[in-house]
């Protein structure tokens, strides 16, 4: 008995040295983006008892790819709401899968949207428009909270700068999250570019826009593409640039 | 009547004699006490070798590595079937039954060491040798350990090879389909297709899922040493393995949430630091996803599993100490 109390003293003396250590380590894990996922009793509800227990012991990833697998063939069957659930569930248990944001937000923006503008049980244009918005604003929802998951990756800005590009036809707010995509270390080279196309079609920041591409425009000849030289031109020509300055 | 011989009297030689006889024998003695040293690496060895050759021979074990190695083969299939995150769901599957699979492995191997040596009663022909106890657990450990190495390297290798071969196949589908484009956006249809495939952050995922299992294999040794049957110490490493993904959580509430009753707090504290914390070692899910993992990071993970299983290992020789055999 005595050693048996020795033993589970000298585990209780383990646990209360490691305590902190864990603790701290806990949030290194988190600083590096690891354990992001936060398991709420919604998401419980949403996936079941079976679903949560694997998630809570180490099969969070695995579950998460039964949810988007599941979305898959809901989208299929154009089941939207289905869609849209699945997708909450597998991106609320791999928040740091970019690929799930980016997958739930094409769906809902993109195929959910087109799909309530030609959908006959909505009576009329007006409620066809609601409806379209809706599902824009989901989408959008998806890659806002994508890129708080995962600050440190430019395709999900990239994603949200083609929907604001694409379907609320805001350049403005599209060339910022181009730029911003652009700052991070792993971003490809186009997304310089792209966000000054989109800067170049924001109404007022023409100076701005022309100022960028002529930047890139001066790197030379691998910057030459031909967007980039028939934007150029068409701000040349818009802001009266002389012609002694000018590239075309 | 022969006369009696007259005694003989002992003679300083025959004095010097008894003594150098009496100094040979006590050396002998002596030789053979020295050659016992209280710590053989020969000694865990050889234990550790038998324990391995032991695990190998039960079938049960070959089932779970066929289950697993099937498991990963199943994966490419899944991989098929999805469509645009193959490779992630294809090292889901294979990451997840790894760690499942020697999570297990650990699990049952370990529970079944000390109360199959009893019921042989091999483990008396052991300790009546001059093995001391801890050499004894520390053979047992090192050798579910051994295990537990090759049968997370046979299932990476097989991993890593599915992985390659997939991508390949998936490289030369995307040359054919590019043909018609610029060799730049072929590049990066290549590069984004090759780095979502293999990941160098995989192989240190791997070594956290085998510590993992080390942990689990050594606390089930400490609670093998009192158990009364290997049932029992799978029931108990059973629910610890559950409560130690929630160890994490039962922690956080008890430092930070100060709102519950003492009852609940007193209850979490229990929780958080009689128990591991096994989310600590599941790295692999975010891996997975991408997230890069810093050797900084690794290693303090790497050595806290290391110090657990250490840890766990002398607890299970303070029990077996006193342990009547």
């Amino acid at each position: 008995m005595i050693r048996w109390a020795i033993i589970f003293s000298l585990l209780l003396v383990f646990g209360t040295l490691r305590l902190s250590i864990e603790a701290a380590l806990t949030e290194q894990h988190r600083s590096a983006y690891f354990h992001q996922a936060r398991l709420g009793l919604d998401l419980r509800e949403q996936i079941g008892q079976l679903g949560f227990l694997a998630a809570l012991s180490g099969f969070r990833s695995l579950v998460a790819d039964v949810a988007f697998i599941q979305a898959h063939v809901a989208w299929e069957r154009t089941e939207w709401g289905r869609v849209l659930l699945l997708f909450r569930e597998a991106t609320t248990l791999q928040p740091r899968s970019v690929l799930f944001w980016d997958m739930a937000a094409w769906h809902m923006a993109w195929n959910a949207s087109v799909a309530a503008s030609h959908d006959p049980f909505l009576t009329n244009n007006a409620l066809r428009h609601k409806a379209q918005d809706e599902y824009v604003a989901l989408g959008k929802d998806f890659l806002e909270r994508g890129i708080k998951n995962n600050p440190d990756r430019p395709q999900l800005y990239e994603s949200l700068a083609r929907l604001y590009k694409e379907k609320l036809n805001n350049h403005a707010a599209a060339a910022r999250l181009f730029a911003r995509a652009a700052a991070l270390p792993s971003a490809p080279e186009r997304d310089k570019r792209f966000a000054a196309y989109e800067l170049s079609y924001a109404p007022g920041h023409e100076r701005e826009a022309y100022e960028a591409l002529r930047r890139l425009y001066d790197r030379g000849e691998h910057e030459r593409l031909p967007t980039l030289c028939s934007r150029l031109k068409y701000l040349e020509q818009k802001l009266a640039i002389p012609l002694d300055e000018r590239a075309f | 009547m022969p006369p009696t011989p007259p005694k003989k009297m002992k003679t300083a030689n025959d004095l010097d004699g008894k003594k150098r006889r009496q100094a040979s024998a006590k050396s002998v003695v002596n030789s053979f006490v020295v050659k016992h040293r209280p710590f053989s690496f020969l000694r865990i060895a050889a234990i550790t070798g038998n324990t391995f050759t032991e695990l190998v021979r039960l079938k049960v074990f070959y089932f779970l590595l066929i289950f697993a190695l099937l498991l990963i083969a199943n994966s490419l299939f899944m991989a098929r079937l999805s469509f645009q995150q193959e490779f992630q769901v294809l090292k889901d599957v294979s990451l997840g039954a790894m760690s499942i699979f020697s999570s297990l492995l650990a699990i049952v191997a370990t529970a079944r060491l000390i109360p199959r040596d009893l019921e042989d009663r091999t483990i008396y022909s052991i300790l009546a040798k001059p093995v001391p106890r801890h050499e004894y657990l520390m053979g047992k450990l090192a050798g579910v350990l051994l295990l537990l190495a090759l049968s997370i390297l046979a299932m990476s290798a097989l991993f890593l090879v599915l992985l390659f071969v997939r991508e390949h196949i998936l490289v030369n589908e995307t040359l054919r389909a590019t043909a018609s484009l610029r060799p730049e956006q072929i590049q990066e249809a290549l590069h984004r297709l090759k780095a979502s495939a293999f990941n160098a952050n995989l192989f240190p995922g791997i070594v956290i899922i085998y510590l993992k299992a080390a942990l689990l294999a050594a606390l089930t040794l400490l609670i093998s040493t009192f158990a009364s049957s290997n049932i029992f110490t799978i029931l108990v490493m059973v629910f610890v393995y559950f409560i130690g993904h929630l160890q994490a959580t039962a922690r956080e509430y008890w430092l930070q949430d100060h709102s519950g009753g003492w009852l609940v707090r007193a209850f979490l504290a229990l929780v958080a630091l009689a128990f591991p914390d096994l989310q600590l070692f599941n790295l692999v899910d975010d891996i997975v996803a991408g997230t890069a993992i810093p050797m900084t990071l690794f290693s303090q993970t790497a050595v806290l599993g290391c110090v657990y299983t250490s840890i766990y290992l002398f607890l299970a020789w303070v029990a077996f100490q006193g342990k009547e055999l």
